[in-house]
Protein backbone atom coordinates (compact mmCIF):
# COMPACT_ATOMS: atom_id res chain seq x y z
CA UNK A 1 0.00 0.00 0.00
CA UNK A 2 1.50 3.22 -1.02
CA UNK A 3 1.41 6.69 1.01
CA UNK A 4 -1.71 7.73 -1.40
CA UNK A 5 -4.14 4.57 -1.03
CA UNK A 6 -3.11 4.95 2.75
CA UNK A 7 -4.43 8.64 2.88
CA UNK A 8 -7.21 7.78 1.09
CA UNK A 9 -8.42 5.19 3.55
CA UNK A 10 -7.39 6.82 6.67
CA UNK A 11 -9.60 9.72 4.91
CA UNK A 12 -12.54 7.33 4.32
CA UNK A 13 -12.39 5.64 7.83
CA UNK A 14 -12.82 9.01 9.10
CA UNK A 15 -15.47 9.87 7.45
CA UNK A 16 -17.62 6.89 8.13
CA UNK A 17 -16.62 7.54 11.74
CA UNK A 18 -18.16 11.19 11.68
CA UNK A 19 -21.11 9.83 9.90
CA UNK A 20 -21.59 7.33 12.41
CA UNK A 21 -21.45 9.99 15.14
CA UNK A 22 -23.94 11.96 13.10
CA UNK A 23 -26.24 9.09 13.31
CA UNK A 24 -25.87 8.71 16.95
CA UNK A 25 -27.39 11.77 17.85
CA UNK A 26 -30.36 11.47 15.36
CA UNK A 27 -30.99 7.88 16.66
CA UNK A 28 -30.67 8.94 20.64
CA UNK A 29 -33.59 11.31 19.55
CA UNK A 30 -35.29 9.33 17.81
CA UNK A 31 -35.52 6.91 20.66
CA UNK A 32 -36.91 9.54 22.97
CA UNK A 33 -39.19 10.50 20.60
CA UNK A 34 -40.37 6.93 20.08
CA UNK A 35 -40.57 5.99 24.00
CA UNK A 36 -42.80 9.15 24.44
CA UNK A 37 -44.77 9.03 21.84
CA UNK A 38 -45.65 5.14 22.54
CA UNK A 39 -46.56 5.86 25.59
CA UNK A 40 -47.98 9.14 25.64
CA UNK A 41 -50.22 9.66 22.79
CA UNK A 42 -53.17 7.67 24.05
CA UNK A 43 -53.56 11.03 26.13
CA UNK A 44 -53.13 13.72 23.39
CA UNK A 45 -56.70 14.80 22.96
CA UNK A 46 -58.62 18.60 23.67
CA UNK A 47 -60.06 17.51 27.03
CA UNK A 48 -56.13 16.76 27.68
CA UNK A 49 -55.54 20.44 26.65
CA UNK A 50 -58.19 22.25 28.09
CA UNK A 51 -58.76 20.39 31.31
CA UNK A 52 -57.13 21.17 35.01
CA UNK A 53 -54.73 19.50 36.54
CA UNK A 54 -56.59 16.26 39.24
CA UNK A 55 -55.28 13.65 41.67
CA UNK A 56 -56.66 11.72 39.09
CA UNK A 57 -54.63 10.66 36.00
CA UNK A 58 -57.32 10.29 33.31
CA UNK A 59 -58.67 13.40 34.38
CA UNK A 60 -55.35 15.29 34.59
CA UNK A 61 -54.81 18.09 31.79
CA UNK A 62 -52.75 21.02 30.94
CA UNK A 63 -54.34 24.00 30.17
CA UNK A 64 -53.06 26.50 32.89
CA UNK A 65 -49.69 24.70 32.41
CA UNK A 66 -50.09 25.76 28.55
CA UNK A 67 -51.61 28.64 28.99
CA UNK A 68 -48.67 29.70 31.90
CA UNK A 69 -45.55 28.64 29.49
CA UNK A 70 -47.38 30.46 26.58
CA UNK A 71 -47.80 33.94 28.90
CA UNK A 72 -43.92 33.50 30.59
CA UNK A 73 -42.42 32.96 27.09
CA UNK A 74 -44.27 35.96 25.75
CA UNK A 75 -43.34 38.32 28.25
CA UNK A 76 -39.87 36.79 28.65
CA UNK A 77 -39.46 37.69 24.79
CA UNK A 78 -40.74 41.63 25.50
CA UNK A 79 -38.21 41.84 28.69
CA UNK A 80 -35.37 39.92 26.82
CA UNK A 81 -35.48 41.56 23.51
CA UNK A 82 -34.68 45.10 23.15
CA UNK A 83 -31.85 44.27 26.31
CA UNK A 84 -30.36 41.87 24.02
CA UNK A 85 -30.35 42.96 20.44
CA UNK A 86 -29.63 46.67 21.63
CA UNK A 87 -26.62 45.45 23.91
CA UNK A 88 -25.50 43.55 21.06
CA UNK A 89 -25.99 46.74 18.45
CA UNK A 90 -23.60 48.39 20.82
CA UNK A 91 -20.92 46.01 21.65
CA UNK A 92 -20.59 45.32 17.66
CA UNK A 93 -20.71 48.65 16.00
CA UNK A 94 -20.33 51.36 18.80
CA UNK A 95 -17.87 50.15 21.51
CA UNK A 96 -14.35 50.57 20.84
CA UNK A 97 -11.87 47.85 21.29
CA UNK A 98 -11.08 48.97 24.89
CA UNK A 99 -10.10 46.83 28.13
CA UNK A 100 -13.91 47.77 29.76
CA UNK A 101 -15.39 46.40 26.16
CA UNK A 102 -13.05 43.45 26.54
CA UNK A 103 -14.14 42.75 29.76
CA UNK A 104 -18.17 43.13 29.31
CA UNK A 105 -17.10 40.55 25.99
CA UNK A 106 -15.89 37.97 28.91
CA UNK A 107 -18.46 38.40 31.35
CA UNK A 108 -21.64 38.18 28.80
CA UNK A 109 -19.56 34.37 27.46
CA UNK A 110 -19.32 34.06 31.07
CA UNK A 111 -22.88 34.39 31.99
CA UNK A 112 -24.13 32.21 29.01
CA UNK A 113 -22.44 29.38 30.87
CA UNK A 114 -24.01 29.85 34.21
CA UNK A 115 -26.44 26.79 35.22
CA UNK A 116 -30.07 28.37 35.06
CA UNK A 117 -30.47 27.55 39.17
CA UNK A 118 -28.44 30.50 40.27
CA UNK A 119 -30.67 32.82 37.75
CA UNK A 120 -33.30 31.23 39.75
CA UNK A 121 -31.83 32.38 43.62
CA UNK A 122 -30.94 36.05 41.67
CA UNK A 123 -34.63 36.07 40.73
CA UNK A 124 -35.60 35.11 44.29
CA UNK A 125 -33.25 37.82 45.78
CA UNK A 126 -34.04 40.85 43.61
CA UNK A 127 -37.56 40.77 41.72
CA UNK A 128 -39.48 37.97 44.53
CA UNK A 129 -38.24 39.29 47.54
CA UNK A 130 -36.68 42.97 46.74
CA UNK A 131 -38.85 44.39 44.22
CA UNK A 132 -41.47 42.57 46.08
CA UNK A 133 -42.89 40.95 42.74
CA UNK A 134 -43.78 37.74 44.84
CA UNK A 135 -43.64 34.54 42.83
CA UNK A 136 -45.81 35.64 40.06
CA UNK A 137 -45.64 35.84 36.32
CA UNK A 138 -43.96 38.85 36.28
CA UNK A 139 -40.63 37.40 38.32
CA UNK A 140 -40.50 34.23 36.51
CA UNK A 141 -40.46 35.74 33.53
CA UNK A 142 -37.93 38.79 34.60
CA UNK A 143 -35.75 35.78 35.91
CA UNK A 144 -35.86 33.98 32.15
CA UNK A 145 -34.96 37.19 30.59
CA UNK A 146 -31.53 37.42 32.52
CA UNK A 147 -30.99 33.33 31.76
CA UNK A 148 -30.81 34.08 27.69
CA UNK A 149 -29.77 37.49 27.96
CA UNK A 150 -26.74 36.50 26.67
CA UNK A 151 -27.43 34.45 24.28
CA UNK A 152 -29.39 37.05 22.45
CA UNK A 153 -26.40 39.00 22.79
CA UNK A 154 -24.18 36.46 21.48
CA UNK A 155 -26.46 35.87 18.20
CA UNK A 156 -27.15 39.37 18.15
CA UNK A 157 -23.32 40.26 17.43
CA UNK A 158 -22.54 37.06 14.87
CA UNK A 159 -25.39 38.35 12.66
CA UNK A 160 -24.45 41.71 12.87
CA UNK A 161 -20.69 40.27 12.04
CA UNK A 162 -22.06 38.49 9.03
CA UNK A 163 -23.35 41.44 7.38
CA UNK A 164 -21.11 42.22 4.32
CA UNK A 165 -19.04 45.51 5.07
CA UNK A 166 -19.45 46.67 1.65
CA UNK A 167 -22.95 47.24 2.64
CA UNK A 168 -22.42 49.36 5.67
CA UNK A 169 -19.64 51.29 3.25
CA UNK A 170 -22.14 51.80 0.76
CA UNK A 171 -24.33 53.35 3.07
CA UNK A 172 -21.92 55.55 4.76
CA UNK A 173 -20.78 56.39 1.21
CA UNK A 174 -24.27 57.87 0.63
CA UNK A 175 -24.24 59.88 3.43
CA UNK A 176 -25.98 58.15 6.23
CA UNK A 177 -25.16 58.40 9.65
CA UNK A 178 -23.99 55.79 12.08
CA UNK A 179 -28.08 54.94 12.98
CA UNK A 180 -29.54 55.19 9.74
CA UNK A 181 -26.94 52.73 8.51
CA UNK A 182 -27.99 50.61 11.79
CA UNK A 183 -31.62 50.77 10.95
CA UNK A 184 -31.94 50.49 7.24
CA UNK A 185 -28.68 48.62 6.51
CA UNK A 186 -27.65 46.67 9.39
CA UNK A 187 -30.53 45.67 11.70
CA UNK A 188 -32.86 44.46 8.36
CA UNK A 189 -29.63 42.05 6.67
CA UNK A 190 -29.11 40.87 10.35
CA UNK A 191 -32.70 40.46 10.90
CA UNK A 192 -32.80 36.73 10.42
CA UNK A 193 -29.73 35.51 12.41
CA UNK A 194 -31.03 37.44 15.34
CA UNK A 195 -34.68 36.13 15.47
CA UNK A 196 -32.89 32.66 14.62
CA UNK A 197 -30.79 32.96 18.20
CA UNK A 198 -34.23 34.82 19.78
CA UNK A 199 -35.68 31.89 18.98
CA UNK A 200 -33.13 29.52 19.96
CA UNK A 201 -32.98 31.22 23.14
CA UNK A 202 -36.93 30.78 23.74
CA UNK A 203 -36.40 26.96 23.29
CA UNK A 204 -34.06 26.89 25.73
CA UNK A 205 -36.22 28.83 28.58
CA UNK A 206 -39.23 26.81 27.85
CA UNK A 207 -37.83 23.86 28.95
CA UNK A 208 -36.61 25.57 32.33
CA UNK A 209 -38.26 24.27 35.69
CA UNK A 210 -35.31 24.89 38.51
CA UNK A 211 -35.44 28.69 38.38
CA UNK A 212 -39.06 28.85 38.24
CA UNK A 213 -39.42 26.56 41.74
CA UNK A 214 -37.30 29.08 43.52
CA UNK A 215 -38.81 31.72 42.19
CA UNK A 216 -42.07 30.39 42.98
CA UNK A 217 -43.78 28.71 39.93
CA UNK A 218 -46.57 26.47 41.67
CA UNK A 219 -47.96 22.59 40.97
CA UNK A 220 -51.35 22.96 41.18
CA UNK A 221 -52.98 26.17 39.66
CA UNK A 222 -56.46 25.94 38.89
CA UNK A 223 -57.14 29.10 37.17
CA UNK A 224 -55.40 31.29 34.43
CA UNK A 225 -53.23 34.30 34.83
CA UNK A 226 -55.31 37.49 35.03
CA UNK A 227 -52.78 39.69 35.69
CA UNK A 228 -48.70 39.75 35.56
CA UNK A 229 -48.97 39.32 39.38
CA UNK A 230 -50.53 35.96 39.50
CA UNK A 231 -49.30 32.53 40.36
CA UNK A 232 -48.78 30.02 37.65
CA UNK A 233 -47.81 27.13 36.71
CA UNK A 234 -45.57 25.91 33.41
CA UNK A 235 -45.26 22.64 31.57
CA UNK A 236 -41.98 21.40 32.70
CA UNK A 237 -43.30 21.72 36.17
CA UNK A 238 -46.04 19.90 35.70
CA UNK A 239 -44.26 16.79 33.67
CA UNK A 240 -41.74 17.03 36.60
CA UNK A 241 -44.40 16.92 39.39
CA UNK A 242 -45.87 13.96 37.30
CA UNK A 243 -43.10 11.98 36.69
CA UNK A 244 -42.29 11.87 40.63
CA UNK A 245 -46.25 10.30 41.32
CA UNK A 246 -46.20 6.74 42.14
CA UNK A 247 -49.50 6.18 39.84
CA UNK A 248 -48.81 4.75 36.92
CA UNK A 249 -51.79 6.52 35.02
CA UNK A 250 -49.49 9.61 35.45
CA UNK A 251 -46.76 8.79 33.90
CA UNK A 252 -48.78 8.65 30.75
CA UNK A 253 -49.81 12.37 31.63
CA UNK A 254 -46.48 13.54 31.96
CA UNK A 255 -45.70 11.65 28.43
CA UNK A 256 -48.24 13.62 26.62
CA UNK A 257 -47.08 16.68 28.10
CA UNK A 258 -43.64 16.16 27.50
CA UNK A 259 -44.94 15.46 23.61
CA UNK A 260 -46.52 19.42 23.83
CA UNK A 261 -43.93 20.66 25.06
CA UNK A 262 -41.89 19.08 22.25
CA UNK A 263 -44.39 20.35 19.48
CA UNK A 264 -44.71 24.15 20.87
CA UNK A 265 -40.45 23.57 20.55
CA UNK A 266 -40.26 21.99 17.46
CA UNK A 267 -42.84 24.81 15.86
CA UNK A 268 -40.95 27.40 17.48
CA UNK A 269 -37.19 26.52 15.56
CA UNK A 270 -39.52 25.75 12.58
CA UNK A 271 -40.42 29.74 12.52
CA UNK A 272 -36.68 30.16 13.47
CA UNK A 273 -35.55 28.18 10.09
CA UNK A 274 -38.32 29.52 7.75
CA UNK A 275 -37.59 33.29 8.95
CA UNK A 276 -33.60 32.45 8.50
CA UNK A 277 -34.37 31.12 4.83
CA UNK A 278 -36.74 33.98 3.80
CA UNK A 279 -34.37 36.59 5.15
CA UNK A 280 -31.48 35.38 3.40
CA UNK A 281 -33.37 34.85 0.16
CA UNK A 282 -33.88 38.48 0.28
CA UNK A 283 -31.05 39.68 1.13
CA UNK A 284 -29.55 37.90 -1.70
CA UNK B 1 -78.56 3.05 27.91
CA UNK B 2 -75.26 3.19 29.88
CA UNK B 3 -74.44 6.50 28.14
CA UNK B 4 -78.51 7.58 28.93
CA UNK B 5 -77.71 6.63 32.23
CA UNK B 6 -74.40 9.29 32.54
CA UNK B 7 -75.64 11.56 30.58
CA UNK B 8 -78.91 11.77 33.15
CA UNK B 9 -76.58 11.68 36.35
CA UNK B 10 -73.98 14.39 34.64
CA UNK B 11 -76.76 16.84 34.40
CA UNK B 12 -78.33 15.63 37.92
CA UNK B 13 -74.79 16.94 39.24
CA UNK B 14 -74.79 19.88 36.85
CA UNK B 15 -78.48 20.78 38.72
CA UNK B 16 -77.39 20.12 42.47
CA UNK B 17 -73.91 22.31 41.86
CA UNK B 18 -75.75 25.04 40.38
CA UNK B 19 -78.30 24.77 43.61
CA UNK B 20 -75.45 24.94 45.52
CA UNK B 21 -74.06 27.92 44.03
CA UNK B 22 -77.18 30.09 44.62
CA UNK B 23 -78.01 28.73 48.02
CA UNK B 24 -74.16 29.83 49.36
CA UNK B 25 -72.66 33.50 49.73
CA UNK B 26 -69.62 32.86 47.53
CA UNK B 27 -66.66 33.19 49.46
CA UNK B 28 -63.46 34.89 47.18
CA UNK B 29 -60.15 35.45 47.81
CA UNK B 30 -57.19 33.34 47.50
CA UNK B 31 -55.04 30.48 49.65
CA UNK B 32 -51.24 29.84 48.90
CA UNK B 33 -50.21 26.31 49.57
CA UNK B 34 -46.51 25.33 49.30
CA UNK B 35 -44.24 22.89 51.38
CA UNK B 36 -43.71 18.63 51.15
CA UNK B 37 -43.67 17.01 48.15
CA UNK B 38 -45.09 14.36 50.04
CA UNK B 39 -48.05 16.03 51.12
CA UNK B 40 -48.84 17.72 47.79
CA UNK B 41 -51.19 15.00 45.91
CA UNK B 42 -53.66 15.84 49.35
CA UNK B 43 -53.22 18.83 48.95
CA UNK B 44 -53.76 18.93 45.12
CA UNK B 45 -56.93 16.46 45.83
CA UNK B 46 -58.63 18.90 48.20
CA UNK B 47 -58.23 21.89 46.21
CA UNK B 48 -59.86 20.15 43.22
CA UNK B 49 -62.51 19.28 45.21
CA UNK B 50 -63.02 22.54 47.11
CA UNK B 51 -62.94 24.17 43.56
CA UNK B 52 -65.88 22.18 43.31
CA UNK B 53 -67.73 23.95 46.12
CA UNK B 54 -66.04 27.16 46.16
CA UNK B 55 -65.35 27.77 42.44
CA UNK B 56 -64.13 31.42 43.36
CA UNK B 57 -61.49 30.62 45.76
CA UNK B 58 -57.86 30.82 44.33
CA UNK B 59 -56.30 27.57 45.67
CA UNK B 60 -52.81 27.46 44.59
CA UNK B 61 -50.34 24.33 46.01
CA UNK B 62 -46.95 24.34 45.24
CA UNK B 63 -44.14 21.55 45.89
CA UNK B 64 -40.76 23.62 47.16
CA UNK B 65 -39.92 20.68 50.04
CA UNK B 66 -41.18 20.39 53.34
CA UNK B 67 -37.88 22.89 54.37
CA UNK B 68 -38.56 25.25 51.42
CA UNK B 69 -42.30 25.47 52.07
CA UNK B 70 -41.19 26.42 55.91
CA UNK B 71 -38.98 29.14 54.52
CA UNK B 72 -42.15 30.93 52.97
CA UNK B 73 -44.64 30.34 55.29
CA UNK B 74 -42.00 31.78 57.85
CA UNK B 75 -42.10 35.15 55.95
CA UNK B 76 -45.62 35.13 55.74
CA UNK B 77 -45.64 34.06 51.77
CA UNK B 78 -48.07 31.54 52.25
CA UNK B 79 -51.03 30.90 54.47
CA UNK B 80 -50.54 26.74 54.90
CA UNK B 81 -47.79 24.95 54.65
CA UNK B 82 -47.22 21.15 54.05
CA UNK B 83 -44.56 18.98 56.13
CA UNK B 84 -43.53 15.26 56.28
CA UNK B 85 -42.01 15.91 59.72
CA UNK B 86 -42.28 18.13 62.20
CA UNK B 87 -41.15 21.59 62.35
CA UNK B 88 -37.19 22.11 62.97
CA UNK B 89 -35.85 24.91 65.75
CA UNK B 90 -34.42 26.93 63.00
CA UNK B 91 -37.98 27.29 61.03
CA UNK B 92 -40.07 27.87 64.01
CA UNK B 93 -36.79 30.79 65.18
CA UNK B 94 -38.49 32.14 61.54
CA UNK B 95 -41.92 32.49 62.50
CA UNK B 96 -41.24 33.67 65.84
CA UNK B 97 -39.14 36.50 64.52
CA UNK B 98 -41.55 37.35 61.98
CA UNK B 99 -44.58 37.27 64.70
CA UNK B 100 -46.43 34.19 62.49
CA UNK B 101 -48.38 31.88 65.12
CA UNK B 102 -49.49 28.56 63.80
CA UNK B 103 -51.22 25.56 64.23
CA UNK B 104 -49.84 22.16 63.58
CA UNK B 105 -52.73 19.84 62.21
CA UNK B 106 -52.52 16.03 61.17
CA UNK B 107 -54.07 15.49 57.75
CA UNK B 108 -52.85 11.75 57.10
CA UNK B 109 -50.83 8.91 57.71
CA UNK B 110 -47.69 7.53 55.75
CA UNK B 111 -45.57 4.56 56.36
CA UNK B 112 -42.18 4.15 55.17
CA UNK B 113 -41.64 1.00 53.38
CA UNK B 114 -38.49 -1.32 52.57
CA UNK B 115 -38.36 -3.11 49.68
CA UNK B 116 -36.70 -5.57 47.77
CA UNK B 117 -36.09 -7.29 44.47
CA UNK B 118 -39.33 -9.89 43.75
CA UNK B 119 -36.59 -12.44 43.18
CA UNK B 120 -35.46 -11.83 46.93
CA UNK B 121 -35.98 -15.13 48.53
CA UNK B 122 -34.29 -14.10 51.57
CA UNK B 123 -34.97 -10.86 53.27
CA UNK B 124 -38.39 -11.91 53.97
CA UNK B 125 -38.04 -9.51 57.61
CA UNK B 126 -35.44 -7.48 59.36
CA UNK B 127 -35.01 -5.71 62.35
CA UNK B 128 -34.49 -2.29 63.34
CA UNK B 129 -31.11 -2.85 64.60
CA UNK B 130 -30.76 -5.10 61.51
CA UNK B 131 -31.90 -1.37 59.83
CA UNK B 132 -29.63 0.44 61.66
CA UNK B 133 -26.80 -1.74 61.12
CA UNK B 134 -27.25 -1.57 57.38
CA UNK B 135 -28.09 2.57 57.02
CA UNK B 136 -25.69 3.85 59.76
CA UNK B 137 -23.28 6.62 58.91
CA UNK B 138 -20.03 4.31 57.94
CA UNK B 139 -22.08 1.16 57.63
CA UNK B 140 -19.72 -1.73 57.76
CA UNK B 141 -22.35 -4.09 55.89
CA UNK B 142 -20.84 -4.47 52.12
CA UNK B 143 -22.74 -8.30 51.67
CA UNK B 144 -26.30 -9.68 52.87
CA UNK B 145 -24.52 -11.95 54.28
CA UNK B 146 -22.61 -9.05 56.17
CA UNK B 147 -26.27 -8.39 58.37
CA UNK B 148 -27.44 -11.92 58.19
CA UNK B 149 -24.89 -14.68 58.04
CA UNK B 150 -27.37 -17.42 55.93
CA UNK B 151 -27.74 -14.55 53.59
CA UNK B 152 -25.98 -14.54 50.31
CA UNK B 153 -22.15 -13.45 49.99
CA UNK B 154 -23.62 -10.91 47.38
CA UNK B 155 -22.97 -6.83 47.25
CA UNK B 156 -26.04 -4.89 48.37
CA UNK B 157 -27.13 -2.22 46.21
CA UNK B 158 -28.91 0.49 48.60
CA UNK B 159 -31.35 2.63 47.08
CA UNK B 160 -32.96 5.63 49.23
CA UNK B 161 -34.09 9.20 48.72
CA UNK B 162 -31.69 12.19 48.66
CA UNK B 163 -31.43 14.83 51.64
CA UNK B 164 -33.88 16.94 50.36
CA UNK B 165 -36.66 14.62 51.30
CA UNK B 166 -38.60 14.66 54.35
CA UNK B 167 -38.80 11.01 53.71
CA UNK B 168 -34.92 10.52 54.69
CA UNK B 169 -35.07 13.14 57.77
CA UNK B 170 -37.76 10.64 59.28
CA UNK B 171 -36.08 7.51 58.24
CA UNK B 172 -32.75 8.21 59.99
CA UNK B 173 -34.48 10.19 62.80
CA UNK B 174 -36.26 7.23 63.53
CA UNK B 175 -33.83 4.43 62.42
CA UNK B 176 -30.62 5.90 63.48
CA UNK B 177 -32.06 8.14 66.71
CA UNK B 178 -30.28 11.67 64.63
CA UNK B 179 -31.93 13.10 62.32
CA UNK B 180 -29.85 13.36 59.13
CA UNK B 181 -27.56 10.66 59.75
CA UNK B 182 -27.19 8.05 56.69
CA UNK B 183 -24.45 6.01 55.08
CA UNK B 184 -23.79 8.02 51.85
CA UNK B 185 -22.04 5.24 49.57
CA UNK B 186 -26.13 4.38 48.15
CA UNK B 187 -28.27 5.95 45.19
CA UNK B 188 -29.57 8.64 46.48
CA UNK B 189 -32.34 10.10 44.21
CA UNK B 190 -35.01 12.77 43.95
CA UNK B 191 -37.50 10.83 42.40
CA UNK B 192 -38.77 7.64 43.77
CA UNK B 193 -39.48 5.97 40.69
CA UNK B 194 -36.10 5.38 39.99
CA UNK B 195 -35.86 3.39 43.00
CA UNK B 196 -38.84 1.11 41.91
CA UNK B 197 -36.76 1.06 38.52
CA UNK B 198 -33.51 0.16 40.16
CA UNK B 199 -34.91 -2.74 43.12
CA UNK B 200 -37.37 -4.01 40.28
CA UNK B 201 -33.96 -4.63 38.22
CA UNK B 202 -31.48 -5.97 40.75
CA UNK B 203 -32.05 -8.68 43.06
CA UNK B 204 -29.63 -7.44 45.44
CA UNK B 205 -30.94 -4.03 45.94
CA UNK B 206 -33.17 -3.26 48.88
CA UNK B 207 -34.59 0.69 49.23
CA UNK B 208 -37.05 2.84 51.15
CA UNK B 209 -40.00 5.17 50.65
CA UNK B 210 -43.51 5.94 51.23
CA UNK B 211 -45.88 3.25 51.45
CA UNK B 212 -47.92 4.20 48.16
CA UNK B 213 -44.92 3.83 45.52
CA UNK B 214 -45.29 0.09 46.91
CA UNK B 215 -48.90 -0.15 46.89
CA UNK B 216 -48.52 0.77 43.18
CA UNK B 217 -46.04 -1.62 42.41
CA UNK B 218 -46.59 -4.46 44.48
CA UNK B 219 -46.48 -6.38 41.24
CA UNK B 220 -42.51 -5.44 41.08
CA UNK B 221 -41.54 -5.47 44.21
CA UNK B 222 -41.31 -7.24 47.11
CA UNK B 223 -42.07 -5.91 50.89
CA UNK B 224 -39.82 -6.36 53.94
CA UNK B 225 -41.46 -6.66 57.07
CA UNK B 226 -39.96 -4.79 59.73
CA UNK B 227 -39.59 -6.39 63.53
CA UNK B 228 -39.40 -3.87 66.63
CA UNK B 229 -39.07 -6.46 68.91
CA UNK B 230 -42.55 -7.74 68.90
CA UNK B 231 -42.41 -9.71 65.77
CA UNK B 232 -42.45 -8.14 62.27
CA UNK B 233 -45.33 -6.25 60.82
CA UNK B 234 -46.08 -6.06 57.10
CA UNK B 235 -46.83 -1.98 56.13
CA UNK B 236 -50.50 -1.71 55.06
CA UNK B 237 -53.06 0.95 55.25
CA UNK B 238 -54.29 -1.03 58.58
CA UNK B 239 -51.18 -1.75 60.60
CA UNK B 240 -49.96 2.08 59.73
CA UNK B 241 -53.40 3.47 60.91
CA UNK B 242 -53.25 1.33 64.13
CA UNK B 243 -49.47 2.20 64.61
CA UNK B 244 -49.07 -1.55 64.71
CA UNK B 245 -46.24 -0.68 61.79
CA UNK B 246 -43.86 1.00 64.31
CA UNK B 247 -41.39 2.52 64.78
CA UNK B 248 -41.99 3.67 60.79
CA UNK B 249 -45.20 4.69 60.75
CA UNK B 250 -45.55 8.94 60.19
CA UNK B 251 -47.70 11.97 60.29
CA UNK B 252 -48.12 14.17 57.71
CA UNK B 253 -49.30 17.61 58.59
CA UNK B 254 -50.02 20.82 57.49
CA UNK B 255 -49.30 24.18 59.35
CA UNK B 256 -52.06 27.20 59.41
CA UNK B 257 -51.26 30.42 59.95
CA UNK B 258 -53.73 31.46 62.34
CA UNK B 259 -53.87 35.03 61.39
CA UNK B 260 -54.59 33.53 57.59
CA UNK B 261 -57.14 30.92 59.48
CA UNK B 262 -59.54 34.16 60.28
CA UNK B 263 -60.28 34.91 57.02
CA UNK B 264 -63.34 32.91 56.20
CA UNK B 265 -62.56 31.45 52.83
CA UNK B 266 -58.91 29.91 54.85
CA UNK B 267 -61.64 28.77 57.44
CA UNK B 268 -63.62 27.20 55.56
CA UNK B 269 -61.18 25.49 53.33
CA UNK B 270 -59.31 23.99 56.49
CA UNK B 271 -62.65 22.60 57.92
CA UNK B 272 -63.11 21.41 53.98
CA UNK B 273 -59.58 19.67 54.35
CA UNK B 274 -60.33 17.89 57.53
CA UNK B 275 -63.52 16.47 56.47
CA UNK B 276 -62.25 15.14 52.99
CA UNK B 277 -59.11 14.20 54.07
CA UNK B 278 -59.94 10.70 55.21
CA UNK B 279 -61.69 10.09 51.65
CA UNK B 280 -58.88 11.98 49.56
CA UNK B 281 -55.97 10.90 51.71
CA UNK B 282 -56.62 7.19 50.59
CA UNK B 283 -57.80 8.02 47.34
CA UNK B 284 -53.93 9.10 46.36
CA UNK B 285 -52.21 6.45 48.24
CA UNK B 286 -52.02 7.73 51.86
CA UNK B 287 -53.34 6.48 55.03
CA UNK B 288 -56.32 8.21 56.63
CA UNK B 289 -56.39 8.35 60.40
CA UNK B 290 -59.51 6.86 62.60
CA UNK B 291 -62.08 9.56 62.49
CA UNK B 292 -61.63 10.06 65.83
CA UNK B 293 -58.00 11.61 65.04
CA UNK B 294 -59.60 13.70 62.46
CA UNK B 295 -62.59 14.99 64.82
CA UNK B 296 -59.45 16.35 67.09
CA UNK B 297 -57.90 18.06 64.39
CA UNK B 298 -61.03 20.08 63.91
CA UNK B 299 -61.72 20.66 67.58
CA UNK B 300 -57.90 22.18 67.86
CA UNK B 301 -58.68 24.39 64.45
CA UNK B 302 -62.01 25.31 65.66
CA UNK B 303 -60.01 27.18 69.57
CA UNK B 304 -57.84 28.98 66.84
CA UNK B 305 -60.96 30.68 65.52
CA UNK B 306 -62.84 31.71 68.97
CA UNK B 307 -59.23 33.14 69.86
CA UNK B 308 -60.92 35.85 67.54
Amino acid sequence: MNNFQKNKLIDHSFKILGMLFTFLGILILAILIYNIVKVGYTRINWTFLTSLPSRKPENAGIYTAIIGTLDLMLLTVLFAIPVGVGAGIYLEEYAKKSKLSSLLEINISNLAGVPSIIYGLLGLGVFVRFFNFGGSILSGSLTLSLLILPIIIVATREAIKAVPHSLKEASFALGASKWQTIKNVVLPSSFGGILTGIILSLSRAIGETAPLIVVGAMAYVPFVPQSIFDTFSVLPMQIFNWTTRPQQGFAIAAAGAIIVLLLITFVMNGIAVYFRNRWQKKLQ
Amino acid sequence: MKKLVFIISLAIVAISCGEKKDQKSELTGAISIDGSGTVFPVSEAVAEEFLKVEPKVRVTVGESGTGGGFKKFGTGVTDISAASRDIKGKEIELCEKNGIEYLQLTVALDGITVVVNKNNTWAKTMTTEELKKLWEPNSSVAKWSDIRAEWPNEDINLYGPNTSHGTYDFFTEVIMGESGASRTDYNAVADYNIVVQGIEKDVNALGYFGLSYYEENKDKLSVVGIDNGAGAVIPSIETVASNEYAPLSRSLFIFVNKKSAQRPEVETFINFYLDNAPQLSKEVGYVPMLQSGYDAQKAAFSKVLVKK
